[in-house]
């Protein structure tokens, strides 16, 4: 695989929605004030009576989300992760996850690489607070081509769903050929390795995709897969990595508690591997951070392909 | 009034009578739940279900239908015992209330029971919920009405004022609350807790149309309903002064009824209290 072009996930988002949007009659987009960032305002311009905007009023967004999806529709709720899960946790709980509503939470801005805002608007427990809900889906895409592709399975799939994207332009790390492969509850092999396995999701998927190649350097062999849905977590996939090359490190932009870490970490530990697993999580250690430039903070927080490489080369070699 | 008008009026009332029992019977048997604003919500209620709302138990899921979301999910017996009197389930049904393996659960739940239109019991919800299926209906330019029924107590919630602000600004008039005013919240008055006054300004202030009047006239409620129903470019809000615990004395106006339900011999005596006002009714 090779990288291409820079092309920011949120225009996939905004493009995507557009195009579902003469596919699906039903669909409707819900923003809270944040429709020129998350990338909606795209849809309100082709399809302005089917776009409302909430303004700064998360809860009323999730509720009303869930009476039009009652009554048929198909909503897409969008603003930043932070205030899309933690401020209306009740919410997604009573009206999305318990009673099944068909609403889809489309989150931006997750993570640190968010940047210069702070602590305040860096969403580094969103994934775990939607893996916990019973009844709900989440995922976190890596890049364009991806994010299309799970926005378009998002529609197809009834049932409340939670996704989240970073702030940033990514590198385009899949080409069209590859949209037949993403689908729901199957992570992807970006690289193939013997020595290690970097399991990665989101905007951590790149890092370990240049670590791979780093580490490939110093004759290392190092598997990556790119484990776009968190729940339900293709477990089989996990095992079969844990066996194949004993030693797995999962990377994300989100706190080491109750992400894609512990996800992976509850699999190796109830299932039979068979053989004795090296495993660490990287993720943000039990801390909130703080401003910065983004590549600055995945620097100081030890989230960038340097980092994952020098994690992996530690393990292998003890 | 004609003759036809007060035998309806009369059916409605005897109806609201049957229901209350049933909130007495399935609290009783549930050994748990909450009498005061079950009963406090029952005229409206029934006002609604039996004389007021297109809807068919037969097609639950009609889109044409008229819809009710109980914001305030403790009164959930009350609306139990709504939709049973209804055809929706048997009445038979009602006392396994609360119990284990049971769709009535102990605050409504939209998968579970039929004619139930949202889950509920996290206060604060309904409105915003209720605003969508609002919403929708404009889009799709159904003729149906969406009716919400909230605790006073229950618009201390923020959200609520976000739902507000919204079905103003969106100008849903095909959305009516229901406010059952009863000056009664677990820890005390609404006043004392967090004053609410003035309901009428807050809601007007927010853009909405609003009426004030007895929550236990059935004759009031339904001239309400239809008044609210064609009122034009906003929504409304009837602001129902009831009592907490109506139509069983030692409940009125008694917070310590708010959850707690009634013992064998409190049992017997509400359901005694109701059987003279149902005589009452009959001979009237």
């Amino acid at each position: 695989m090779t990288k291409k072009e820079m092309k920011n996930p949120r225009t996939a988002y905004g493009e995507t929605l557009v195009r579902l949007g003469d596919i699906y009659q039903n669909l409707v987009v819900l923003d809270a004030d944040l429709s020129k960032s998350t990338k909606t305002i795209l849809f309100a311009k082709k399809f302005p009576q089917r776009f409302f905007e909430m303004g700064i009023a998360e809860a009323n967004m999730i509720s009303t989300a869930a009476g039009l999806a009652s009554a048929g529709k198909l909503p897409f709720c969008s603003t930043f992760a932070v205030f899309a899960t933690g401020r209306v946790y009740d919410q997604i709980r009573m009206d999305l996850a318990y009673s099944q509503a068909n609403v889809k939470i489309f989150a931006t801005h997750g993570g640190i690489s968010v940047g210069k805002d702070g602590a305040s608007h860096q969403m580094i427990e969103d994934i775990s607070l939607m893996r916990v809900l019973p009844n709900m889906t989440v995922l976190a895409p890596s890049d364009y081509t991806q994010t299309s592709r799970i926005v378009e399975l998002m529609a197809e799939h009834v049932g409340p769903m939670y996704a989240r994207i970073g702030r940033a332009d990514a590198p385009v790390l899949y080409s069209e050929e590859y949209i037949e492969h993403i689908s729901l509850g199957k992570g992807m092999q970006v690289e193939d390795g013997d020595d290690a396995t970097i399991i990665a999701c989101g905007t951590m998927v790149d890092a370990a995709f240049d670590a791979h190649h780093l580490l490939k350097k110093k004759g290392l062999s190092v598997r990556v897969i790119d484990m776009h849905t968190i729940k339900p977590l293709d477990e089989q996939l996990v095992l079969k990595c844990a066996k194949q090359t004993g030693c797995i490190v999962t990377v994300e932009e989100h706190s080491i508690i109750g992400g894609l870490g512990s996800a992976v970490a509850e699999v190796l530990a109830e299932k039979n591997v068979g053989k004795t697993i090296r495993f660490r999580r990287m993720g943000i250690n039990d801390t909130f951070c703080e401003s910065g430039e983004p590549k600055d903070l995945l620097e100081k927080y030890r989230l960038n392909e340097k980092h994952v490489a020098t994690q992996i080369q530690s393990m292998i070699s003890n | 009034m004609t003759a036809t008008d007060a035998k309806n009026i009369q059916t409605l009332e005897l109806m609201a009578v049957k229901i209350r029992k049933h909130v007495i019977e399935m609290l009783y048997h549930a050994k748990s739940g909450h009498p005061g604003g079950s009963l406090s919500a029952v005229d409206a209620l029934v006002t609604l279900y039996f004389s007021h709302m297109f809807h068919d138990p037969k097609k639950p899921d009609n889109p044409d239908r008229d819809r009710f979301i109980l914001s305030k999910g403790h009164a959930a017996p009350a609306l139990y015992a709504v939709l049973a009197e209804s055809g929706y389930f048997s009445v038979k049904e009602l006392i396994k209330l609360r119990t284990i393996n049971c769709r009535l659960q102990g605050h409504p739940v939209c998968l579970y029971t039929p004619g139930v239109e949202a889950s509920t019991g996290s206060l604060g919800h309904g409105l915003s919920f209720a605003s969508g299926v609002a919403l929708a209906g404009k889009l799709d330019k159904k003729s149906y009405h969406v009716y919400v029924m909230l605790g006073d107590g229950e618009t201390n919630e923020g959200q609520i004022w976000e739902a507000a602000a919204a079905a103003s600004h969106y100008k849903l008039d095909n959305l009516t609350a229901l406010i059952d005013r009863n000056f009664l919240q677990i820890d005390g008055n609404t006043e004392e807790v967090l004053r609410l006054e003035s309901v009428y300004d807050r809601w007007t202030a927010f853009g909405w149309n609003v009426v004030e009047i007895d929550g236990h006239d059935i004759r009031e409620i339904e001239e309400a309903l239809q008044n609210t129903d064609t009122h034009r470019n906003q929504p409304s809000v009837i602001i129902l002064d009831t009592i907490k615990g109506k139509g069983v004395s030692f409940m009125e106006n008694n917070v310590d009824f708010h959850g707690v339900p009634p013992n064998e011999m409190e049992y017997k005596l509400a359901i005694e209290e109701l059987t003279r006002i149902e005589q009452k009714l009959r001979g009237r």
